[in-house]
This record gives structure tokens, C-alpha cells and sequence, in this order.
């Protein structure tokens, strides 16, 4: 009886550290990733589920806070202390909600994870690729792993086509606080409005 | 034909210049490695109207015309998407000699021969079976762009959409350079000039228009959910753009090339 008790508790440990830990490999993160997010896709045509599954693997898996300064650029350089930490709350929700909208309309993505290029200690690029269907031809899409800690990668950009997803993101909060004369805090109403959307 | 290769030199030197010169009224740059990428915006109003414009007309006529060539079967619109690329090639195949890219346009010149004749007209892509890769699309805006000239500034052009001043002015190159406009344009069969009085003007826009559907087409979700996921869209469109743009300039899959990782390097989360 003892036995089974530990046996179960065992399965239970091991299945919860699978659910709750990526691999430190980039390429085999990438993997579990895109396994992880096929299987929200497909289980259900709940679109709440998946917006809460893919933002709570949004959440282990991506350094948003990274990405969140990388966004604002040298502007980060102008917050007090407050507005940052009002900006990095603003920009997870931002993230994940931008994250879970893009991804939530991929029924069944097919993602064939195909080889790595270290660019440095820092960074990994993972390459794959989401295969074509009848309405879409076949896409390129690297993932930039920020090695920095290697028993936790974190993906910092997605680069779609030699396109930069955070490169664009980056441009595009630059261009409102330009329009709106360098004022940051601009920035933060249009965040408002576009998680309120 | 002398004639025409001056006005493609002028076009060039024009940009030159024009990169030189190119004023600035916003401060929002796309800056990187190279300071000959950097594309600062020279009327910004006027391409926010413009823009506007553009995708006004997107909602109302083009989208809704790409959601029904999305409706035909999928053997149409891949033959479809052939032909139009085929046809396409002849301009990549000019640009790739002009650019000293001899293997490539060697590749090119093998796909056009194979697809027009084993391909019947290029509805088919047995080329790609043989071997013969496709290997990207090039035009004159790029050639410049090899050849050294910077992009000048950026701004929307009605219709034509987003562009730069180097590849304004490779728009106009294209014409002299793309074989099919001038069989299309050209009767002066008489006069020993290229041409073919067969083949009238229009063709050449249903040739243009149908390639430009059928990119819509390919495209109708990676638009939604830009236009669904961005906080400026102009923004967005001309970030993608002017990335766009220098990748295939440099002819380069390679992200160490294509993008500049010195914005990252002072960012440390763990």
C-alpha cells in the first residue's frame, strides 16, 4: 500500500514538473513548445481555454519583461521607477493579449522544428517551420532564445520570414510617442485601450 | 535601347542624390547596422493620407475581390500563382545579371525555359522538381540597393503602397528592364524594336493585377491580424517594409544579417 502510495506520488511529481518545466535545450524548448500550444489549439474550440492555456505557457516561456524593454526602446530611459512598473504590467497585458489573438485562430498549425544557430552565450536561434495548407503557403519562423541562463532559455523574438516581430513592435511604440511629441505616457493610454479593446 | 539604359543610369543617379538630400520631418527611423539602411520619413502626413487611402481601398475592392479568388480550388490558384510568377521571372532574371548574380539568374533562366515549355506556359512548376529552386523574386529597387545606393526616404505612394525613394525610382527602372512590359507596350516591330503588336497594353496589368490578387490571397489572415494586433498600423507596415526590404536586398535568410542584434545587448532579465 505504501509502495503504491510513493509510485503515485512519483507519477504525480513527474507529471507536474513535465507540465511546469521546458527543457534547457533550445531546440528541444522550441519543440516542446510548439507541442504544448498544438495541443491547447486543438482540444477544444473554446476560445477562452485557449487564451488562458496559451497565456499561462506565454508566461513560463517567453521573457516578456525583456521584450517589454526592448519595445520601449531608449525611452525606457525616461520612466521614474512607478511608470515602469505601470508600463511592464500595461505591456504583459498587452503581450498576452496580442499573443493569445494571433495564435487562437491557428486551428491545427503544423510546426516542424528543424535546426539551431548559436549566435553567441546569449542567443539562440531555433529555425522551423509551419507547413502549408490550401489557404496558406509554407511559412519560416525563428525563434530568438536568450540563452543567458541555460537551465531556463526564454524566447525573446519571433522572426517570421526575416521579419522581427519585436523589431516591428518596437517601431510601432516608437512611432506613438513620436506623434505624440516624445510623451511616453501616451504610449501607455494607447496600451489602455488597445487591452480594453 | 541606348536611350532607355541612360534613363536607367539618371533614375540611379537621381536616387543617389536623393538619398543625400532626403529631408526629414519625422524623427522615427528604422536604423541599423549600416547607416545606408536608415529610412527616415520625408512627408508623413501626406503617407498617413495616403495610407489611409490605400486601405480604404483594401476593404472596399481588393480584400473582398482576394477573398473570392481565395474561393476558387486550389489547383487554379497554384496554376494561377505560376503563371504569374513565371511571367514574373523574366524581371528577377534581368535584375540578377545587373546585380553580377550569375548562378542565380542562370537558375532563372532555366526555371522560364523549363516551366514555359514542360510547364505548359508556366501553369506548372516542374523546374522545382528538377532542381531548379525558386529562389526569390528581385527588381530594380534592389539592384540599386546592391550597387550601394542608400533607401532614401520612406512614404506611401497611392495605391502602390509603401516604398522608398531607391525603390521609387526602381518602379520606374522595372519598366525598362521587365521583358513583358515591353513586349506588351512596344509594337514598333518595324522599326527592329523589341515588341509585338499581339500583345496589347492591357494584358500586362491583368498579368500585374492578378499577381498582386493573388498575394492578397495568400495573405488575408497575416493582414487581419496585423491590422487586429497593432496600436499603429502605419507604424507596423512600414517597420515590416523597410525589414522586407533589406533582407532581400542582401539576399539573405541568415538573422545575423538581417537583423541587428545591438539593441538587445544591454537588455539582461536573468
Amino acid at each position: 500500500m505504501k509502495k503504491n502510495f510513493f509510485i503515485i506520488v512519483f507519477i504525480i511529481l513527474g507529471l507536474t514538473h513535465k507540465s511546469f518545466s521546458n527543457s534547457s535545450d533550445p531546440k528541444q524548448f522550441i519543440q516542446e513548445i510548439v507541442d504544448e500550444a498544438k495541443q491547447v489549439l486543438v482540444a477544444t474550440n473554446s476560445k477562452e481555454y485557449k487564451t488562458n492555456k496559451l497565456s499561462e505557457l506565454a508566461l513560463r516561456t517567453v521573457d516578456i519583461k525583456g521584450v517589454a524593454y526592448y519595445s520601449l526602446g531608449n525611452y525606457r530611459k525616461e520612466l521614474n521607477e512607478e511608470e515602469m512598473k505601470e508600463y511592464l504590467v500595461l505591456f504583459e497585458k498587452y503581450f498576452l493579449k496580442s499573443f493569445t489573438s494571433r495564435l487562437t485562430d491557428y486551428s491545427d498549425p503544423k510546426i516542424d522544428v528543424l535546426s539551431i544557430e548559436v549566435l553567441n552565450p546569449k542567443y539562440t536561434i531555433v529555425k522551423s517551420l509551419l507547413l502549408a495548407n490550401d489557404k496558406k503557403p509554407a511559412v519560416n519562423i525563428e525563434w530568438r532564445v536568450y540563452t543567458k541562463n541555460p537551465d531556463k532559455p526564454l524566447i525573446r523574438d519571433l522572426i517570421i520570414e526575416g521579419l522581427s516581430l519585436a523589431r516591428t513592435q518596437k517601431e510601432e511604440f516608437s512611432s506613438v510617442i513620436e506623434t505624440n511629441n516624445g510623451d511616453v505616457t501616451k504610449l501607455f493610454i494607447t496600451l489602455k485601450e488597445f487591452i480594453a479593446k | 535601347m541606348i536611350r532607355k539604359f541612360t534613363c536607367i543610369l539618371i533614375f540611379a543617379l537621381f536616387a543617389h542624390v536623393s538619398t543625400l538630400n532626403a529631408g526629414t520631418t519625422g524623427s522615427e527611423e528604422l536604423t541599423s547596422s549600416s547607416s545606408k539602411d536608415t529610412a527616415s520619413e520625408c512627408f508623413e502626413g501626406f503617407s498617413r493620407a495616403m495610407f489611409k487611402l490605400n486601405h480604404g481601398l483594401d476593404k472596399v475592392i481588393f480584400e473582398p475581390v482576394a477573398k473570392g479568388y481565395r474561393a476558387l480550388p486550389v489547383p487554379v490558384r497554384k496554376a494561377t500563382g505560376n503563371f504569374t510568377g513565371n511571367l514574373r521571372s523574366l524581371l528577377t532574371l534581368s535584375n540578377n545579371v545587373l546585380q553580377g548574380e550569375f548562378s542565380r539568374a542562370g537558375n532563372n533562366a532555366a526555371r522560364f525555359g523549363i516551366n514555359t515549355t514542360v510547364g505548359i506556359l508556366g501553369f506548372f512548376d516542374p523546374a522545382a522538381k528538377l532542381g531548379f529552386e525558386d529562389q526569390g523574386k528581385e527588381d530594380f529597387g534592389q539592384t540599386l540597393g546592391r550597387w550601394g545606393t542608400g533607401a532614401g526616404c520612406y512614404f506611401v505612394l497611392p495605391i502602390l503602397g509603401p516604398t522608398t525613394t531607391r525603390d521609387a525610382v526602381g518602379l520606374i527602372g522595372n519598366i525598362f528592364l521587365d521583358p513583358v512590359y515591353q513586349i506588351t507596350h512596344n509594337s514598333e516591330i518595324d522599326n527592329g524594336v523589341v515588341g509585338n503588336g499581339n500583345y496589347s497594353e492591357h494584358n500586362y496589368y491583368y498579368y500585374r493585377g492578378t499577381g498582386a490578387v493573388d498575394f492578397r490571397a495568400k495573405n488575408i489572415e497575416s493582414f487581419d491580424s496585423l491590422e487586429e494586433n497593432s496600436i499603429d498600423l502605419y507604424a507596423s507596415l512600414k517597420s515590416l517594409y523597410l525589414q522586407n526590404r533589406k533582407q532581400k536586398i542582401l539576399n539573405s535568410k541568415s538573422t545575423i544579417e538581417t537583423q541587428d542584434d545591438s539593441d538587445w545587448e544591454e537588455i539582461d532579465t536573468n
